[in-house]
């Protein structure tokens, strides 16, 4: 699912740029599936994916499988196409130190839609 | 060189508001019929620039925006800077009202967004007498908070970044970007605290879910729009409070989210424009 995402991050030298005060290390789950990504200074270093037996990260983002699925459409339908409509309708729970994740969230928001087909689209 | 000035002519205006000396902005466009318009919580009056700029609008309607205290170009009262800004519902009705009077509006026809949708939801409530017709965008009775509010205002968090983030996706996917952006451009310029002492009308004090249904549209046409891709007012419950209120009429704007006026103004005019008719007529 985060097949990519290294890549699509570090080459938009914008979205790098707004995170360059951002150094850390987040758990996405997806149903069972989890991966731990690390961030240094805006640019994406590692994208492991679990089983892990004492992931470590700084918050997590836990969301079903077709949850994530109707995220990352082209377009998706309303209610599924930003993270705050995940939370509003209490499908995806943030967890852990979110002051981070807020403080950085359009960037975090950017950064998942780059996993998007056409990324670029509704942040 | 090639310039050329809008027709939105602004002006700075003094009045006193529950006791307090306020220096407010007014802007408007247009004559004919007057159309007062509302904005969103933690925004200003230039959300409704298209409008101004339209003639299909300003041709027949004298459109006015106002900056609320704390918002845009108006200041906050003097002794700001000692208090925590908090909008309540007696306090945003008052307001309006006494705008109008100064204004010397005569039944405009008041049209708000989001907080502007709840209040116009009271206004035809408690002052349906006072206008022509009422426009409620992405009104809803009621929204439960669903992230912590206090993140909008704490020193380790950007206020204008935050706010924007907060925001950025209740844009619906058609918005050009330039004005998906200009929308968010707003929400990035409000000031400290006040996109989450507006929204303490929204999720707290402006509850009226107990009494939507005592609104009267005999005494004044009630019209919601709401936009398809809005997850904090969703259409749902838009389509909620239109069945609860006898007569009002409701449109679901495709594609489009939250800020219609803003974010979309063309797509947002073919479905206002009709509604105008109906009124005008």
């Amino acid at each position: 699912m985060l097949e990519g995402l290294k890549e699509r991050v570090n080459e938009d030298a914008g979205l790098v740029r707004r995170g360059r005060y951002l150094t850390t290390t987040f758990l996405l789950q997806s149903g069972d599936t989890s991966w731990l990504v690390s961030i240094f200074q805006g640019r994406i270093v590692s994208v492991m994916r679990g089983p892990f037996v004492m992931p470590s990260s700084a918050f997590a983002l836990r969301a079903a499988e077709a949850e994530w699925a109707k995220f990352f459409l082209p377009r998706p339908p309303p209610g599924s196409n930003d993270l705050m409509a995940l939370i509003r309708r209490r499908v995806l729970r943030p967890e852990g130190d979110l002051q981070i994740f807020m403080a950085h969230l359009r960037y975090f928001k950017e950064v998942l839609a780059k996993l998007r087909p056409a990324a670029g689209g509704v942040a | 060189m090639n310039v050329h000035f809008e027709p939105i002519v602004g002006r700075y205006m003094h009045l006193d508001l529950l006791g307090r000396s306020h220096r407010i902005y007014v802007e408007e466009a247009g004559a004919g019929t007057p159309l007062l318009c509302l904005h969103t919580a933690g925004s200003d009056g230039r959300q409704y620039r298209a409008l101004m700029n339209d003639a299909r609008i300003t041709a027949r309607h004298r459109v006015i925006a106002f900056d609320m205290p704390w918002h845009g170009k108006s200041s906050p009262p003097a002794g700001w800077h000692e208090e925590e800004y908090q909008l309540g519902a007696a306090q945003y009705t008052t307001m309006i009202l006494s705008m109008m009077s100064a204004l010397e509006l005569d039944k405009p026809i008041v049209m708000g967004c989001s907080i502007g949708g709840r209040i116009a939801l009271h206004l035809a409530l408690e002052h349906p007498e006072r206008f022509r017709a009422i426009i409620g965008l992405q009104a809803g009775a009621h929204v439960d908070p669903y992230y912590d509010l206090n993140f909008l205002h704490r020193s380790d968090v950007h206020g204008g970044e935050i706010c924007a983030a907060i925001v950025s996706g209740l844009v619906g996917p058609d918005a050009p970007e330039k004005d998906r952006w200009e929308t968010l451009w707003h929400y990035m310029q409000g000031g400290p605290g006040v996109f989450k002492g507006d929204l303490y009308f929204y999720k707290i004090d402006g509850d009226i879910r107990s009494r939507i249904a005592e609104i009267d549209t005999r005494r004044c046409p009630l019209f919601l729009l709401s936009g398809e891709y809005d997850y904090s007012c969703t259409p749902e419950e838009t389509l909620a409070v239109a069945k609860s209120i006898p007569g009002s009429e409701v449109t679901i704007m495709q594609g489009l989210g939250h800020f219609p006026m803003s974010e979309n103004p063309e797509a947002f005019l073919n479905y206002l424009l009709p509604v105008l008719d109906r009124i005008g007529g």
